[in-house]
């Protein structure tokens, strides 16, 4: 006698009708990541261009101007000259005139001759502290470009030369497309498995599902295996508009990549799952996938701010947030080239995550409509 | 067929169950067997504890005190062993709407793994009830309240459970397929399943076999349609007026009436002693000619409802 | 009754959503003073043609006037001169009785004293003022009934639309309203009423059996069952239905 289908099967097909009965959700699923990925793309663009630069000339020598000449060949900055007293900078700050002044001392040219340290004074409006920072090195490299001429300077006893490994033009776009792999991928599988139960629970069909002998594991499986595919298309195609639009290079296997994709969605996935646990409508399980995902992804992975320079609790709480392992593999397969042993730590704290959401997930479905 | 006698094991075994929500006392000691082969009517307006008793029956919420047992199977222990033989339709439409009637019947047959070598005679056996083959491909969400209703029940019977439950499935339901709905279910006792349902509508006690009256919490009654009609005390007359509001006045002033209830464009007036003709004569006059007509009539199932919820309250 | 003024006036009234059917060509009158019962199963468009009375819903097709004022081009007037209350008894759960009619009243521009008139009035003959800081969810569900009935006569609407008004309430609670119905009706107001039950057309001085988008009969409750030769409304209404189900 052939045996029926198993009840996770059966789910699993189920979901999958509803998914094609629902072509609109269906559109929303994969175009959603491409609008994103491409609105991040050039918002998120960190390199500044064009940063208006009052520069006082206190010295009027060809020295001085030969160092503003330096800033006005570079494509960092819009130099203007300034020639009000020193104490309206503030106005300029105030009417967004200017983002950083320059004021060049009046023993400039001297000071160099002599082959003596001189002192620029730089001011930078820090109200974008990311930005200021980025303004402080550019013009820092301007300046030390500037070549010294007539007298040598006495030779430094040690020089630092940095070399960029990895990422050798410091493109953005290396950045962010592994963080952005890693939020749109977890946003959206959270976001498809909390609705999953909670709109049934909504439409009053978990009433009836619940009366059968089907086991919380049985459904809870069922729910996932439709989503993991659908979130592993999506996750396929940010990575080929990553690799064709945004030009990141793809140095690693995609084999092992596509492996820990599947790990990192599951992981997502359950979490979702375990939220629509403990919610009772499609509206408050959306909102609590949101907040589990979005801001935690952004700034607890390691995605935006190095986990380093985070205080001690959040960098606690960044141990359970699985786009930290993701990013790690992500960068590591992509731009390093990785294998797995390198990534076996990041790989097996995925796992651990996913079968512990999942346990209580399959712990708090409950089996009655008791609140 | 049926078999309410004491030497038959009851399938359904309810004792001194009780059921609170916070501050609200659900259900207040029910005790209730119900028999194999039976279809046994829960009778009540909303809020009774029709479906909190129902839900409680079907495993799906727990009771505060008090034993239940289907088939000597306890409610809160063997949760999973009567999920297999029990059939419940709940109150709220509860199939996929953007599934094909086929479909829901499928994922429902999978869901009780329904071997697949029966499966295809069991749901033309459904088909045969329902008539619903013709619709088979037609998304749930296109279907007449009456076709949905049915689905439902097909759905509900798919596994052939032993005991079916149902939470007011003739609710909205227009008359003619409310009929209808009741034909099947006497099919489907016919077949052996014993049938608990809930019902509003009062007139539909006479399709069961046994009822229970429920209000507050409490069962009111219990026992055949015909027997429960017969427990009014005081001889019944359904009396037509001019003006039935001012005759309702009326009758309430009149020292042998024991109530007086509107029902449709009559009255039923219940006498504390029986009416003799001259007592008619008398109060045409007294009325100022407000009564046209006046018959004897035996109770409802609704003027006992009436009666007994003012002794409950 | 037909030297009455009508209150609602609908002629080939029409109403499609896509290629659904809802409402067919359906025609009535409904004088001042009168209950005109509505009845029919859930989806055979009675909650479609009372919003299209209230001018809720534009007509596909066909017309509507309702207390005088079309329901395609005066819809505000329209809002001005009914009542409405929905099966769902649209509440503010969270709000108490006195609240609730404040801000009803409110939304109909009825003065502070209007208002408080008018709820003397009501408490008194519904029986309200016992539970006048109550919270409307702890309400009975008779109450709360009465309290949306309420809250749709504040603004003394001459033209009253009640959606299934009794459905659940129990049997008592149903034949108290069915009571207030009578009396509102014997003031004067003109009262549209849907229900599910058919034993319930019998309180209404004539009704409309409606199926499928259209209404296959209309009479006084005795003549129709007279005319089908039946004891009740549900016999009448299944006679009804089979008839239109061999005709077709």
């Amino acid at each position: 006698m052939r045996r029926p289908r198993s009840r996770i099967a059966a789910i699993a097909l189920k979901e999958f009708w509803h998914i094609l009965h629902d072509p609109r959700s269906l559109t929303i699923i994969f175009l959603l990541p491409v609008i994103q990925l491409i609105m991040f793309g050039y918002a998120l663009n960190l390199e500044i261009q064009k940063v208006e630069l009052a520069i006082i000339d206190l010295d009027r020598t060809p020295a001085s101007r030969e160092l503003i000449q330096h800033f006005e060949g570079s494509p960092f900055f819009e130099v203007m000259a300034f020639r009000a007293p020193i104490s309206q900078i503030e106005t300029l700050f105030l009417r967004r005139k200017a983002r950083a002044v320059l004021i060049i001392p009046a023993d400039y040219s001297r000071q160099r001759q002599q082959g003596t340290t001189v002192d620029l004074q730089l001011i930078i409006d820090a109200s974008d502290p990311n930005a200021a920072i980025n303004i402080s090195n550019y013009c820092q490299q301007i300046v030390e470009a500037v070549p010294t001429t007539r007298l040598a300077p006495p030779p430094a006893p040690f020089e630092v030369k940095s070399t960029i490994w990895f990422n050798p033009d410091m493109k953005s776009a290396y950045f962010f497309v592994p963080g952005l792999l890693a939020l749109l991928l977890v946003m959206i599988s959270a976001l498809l498995t909390s609705v999953a139960i909670t709109r049934e629970k909504e439409t009053g069909t978990l009433e009836q599902l619940l009366v059968s002998p089907v086991t919380p594991v049985e459904i809870i499986l069922g729910k996932v295996i439709p989503y993991v595919l659908l979130a592993f298309l999506d996750g396929v195609g940010i990575l080929l508009i990553g690799v064709f639009v945004f030009q990141v290079p793809f140095t690693g296997s995609a084999v092992l990549l596509a492996f820990l994709t599947l790990l990192y969605i599951i992981t997502a996935l359950s979490l979702g799952l375990m939220i629509s646990t403990v919610t009772s409508t499609q509206q408050v399980a959306m909102m609590a996938a949101q907040s589990a995902t979005l801001l935690p992804t952004l700034f607890l992975s390691g995605f935006i701010f190095p986990l380093r320079s985070l205080p001690w609790i959040l960098q606690l709480i960044s141990y359970i947030v699985p786009a930290r392992y993701y990013l790690v593999i992500v960068r590591g397969i992509m731009l390093k080239g990785n294998t797995l042993p390198q990534l076996i730590t990041p790989a097996l704290f995925l796992m651990g995550l996913s079968t512990v959401l999942l346990i209580i997930a399959g712990k708090r479905f409950k089996t009655t409509l008791e609140a | 067929m049926m078999a309410s006698g004491e030497n038959t094991l009851p399938i359904i075994e309810i004792q001194q169950l009780k059921k609170r929500f916070g501050t609200i006392t659900a259900l207040d000691g029910i005790d209730l067997h119900i028999y194999p082969g039976e279809i046994f009517g829960l009778i009540g307006p909303d809020g009774a504890g029709k479906t909190t008793l129902i839900r409680i029956l079907c495993t799906l919420l727990l009771p505060d005190a008090g034993r239940v047992q289907l088939l000597q199977h306890d409610v809160v222990h063997d949760v999973q062993s009567i999920r297999r033989f029990l059939g419940y339709m709940p109150q709220r439409f509860s199939l996929y709407p953007d599934l094909t009637v086929e479909q829901n019947l499928n994922f429902f047959a999978d869901l009780f793994q329904v071997p697949p070598s029966i499966r295809q005679q069991r749901i033309q056996q459904l088909y045969h009830f329902s008539r619903l083959e013709p619709f088979k491909n037609r998304p749930t969400r296109a279907l007449s309240g009456g076709m949905k209703q049915k689905l439902a029940l097909s759905c509900a019977m798919i596994h052939t459970p032993k005991i079916l439950i149902l939470d007011e499935p003739t609710t909205g339901v227009d008359p003619l397929s409310r009929q209808e709905f009741w034909h099947i279910l006497h099919q489907i006792r016919e077949g052996g399943t014993t049938v608990l349902v809930s019902t509003p509508y009062m007139e539909e006690a006479d399709q069961c076999d046994r009822v229970g009256l429920m209000y507050r919490g409490k069962l009111i009654v219990v026992d055949t349609p015909q027997r429960v009609r017969q427990r009014f005390p005081y001889p019944l007359y359904r009396v037509w007026g001019q003006d039935t509001y001012a005759l309702r006045e009326f009758f309430q002033n009149l020292e042998t009436v024991h109530s007086v209830h509107l029902f449709g464009d009559a009255l039923h007036v219940a006498f504390t002693q029986p009416p003799v003709p001259s007592d008619w004569k008398h109060w045409q006059l007294t009325s100022h000619q407000q009564i046209i007509r006046w018959q004897p009539i035996e109770a409802s199932v609704e003027d006992v409802f009436l009666e007994m919820m003012e002794a409950h309250s | 009754m037909n030297q009455r003024k009508p209150a609602i006036v609908a002629e080939h009234l029409t109403r499609r959503f896509g290629t659904f059917l809802a409402v067919d060509r359906v025609s009535f009158r409904v004088y001042e003073g009168e209950i005109f019962g509505f009845l029919g199963a859930n989806g055979a468009g009675k909650t479609t043609v009372i919003r299209m009375l209230c001018g809720l819903l534009a007509p596909s097709d066909g017309n509507a006037w309702t207390a005088g004022f079309n329901v395609r081009t005066q819809v505000e007037q329209i809002k001005q001169h009914i009542g409405y209350m929905s099966q769902k008894f649209s509440l503010y759960e969270d709000l108490t009785v006195r609240e609730n009619l404040a801000f009803y009243g409110g939304l109909y521009h009825l003065r502070r004293d209007q208002i408080q008139q008018k709820k003397q009035q009501l408490f008194q003959q519904l029986e309200l003022a016992a539970f006048e800081t109550t919270l409307a969810r702890d309400l009975p569900l008779g109450f709360k009934q009465r309290l949306a009935l309420s809250c749709a006569l504040l603004h003394d609407p001459p033209v009253l639309f009640l959606d299934e008004p009794t459905s659940g309430v129990d049997p008592r609670a149903r034949r108290d309203f069915w009571g207030l119905i009578q009396s509102l009706a014997r003031s004067g107001k003109t009262i549209f009423v849907t229900t599910h039950f058919m034993e319930e057309a019998e309180y209404c001085h004539r009704v409309a059996i409606m199926h499928e988008g259209k209404i296959v009969a209309m009479d006084t409750p005795e003549t129709l069952k007279a005319r089908s030769r039946k004891s009740s409304m549900q016999q009448v209404f299944v006679s009804l239905i089979q008839q239109q189900l061999t005709e077709s």
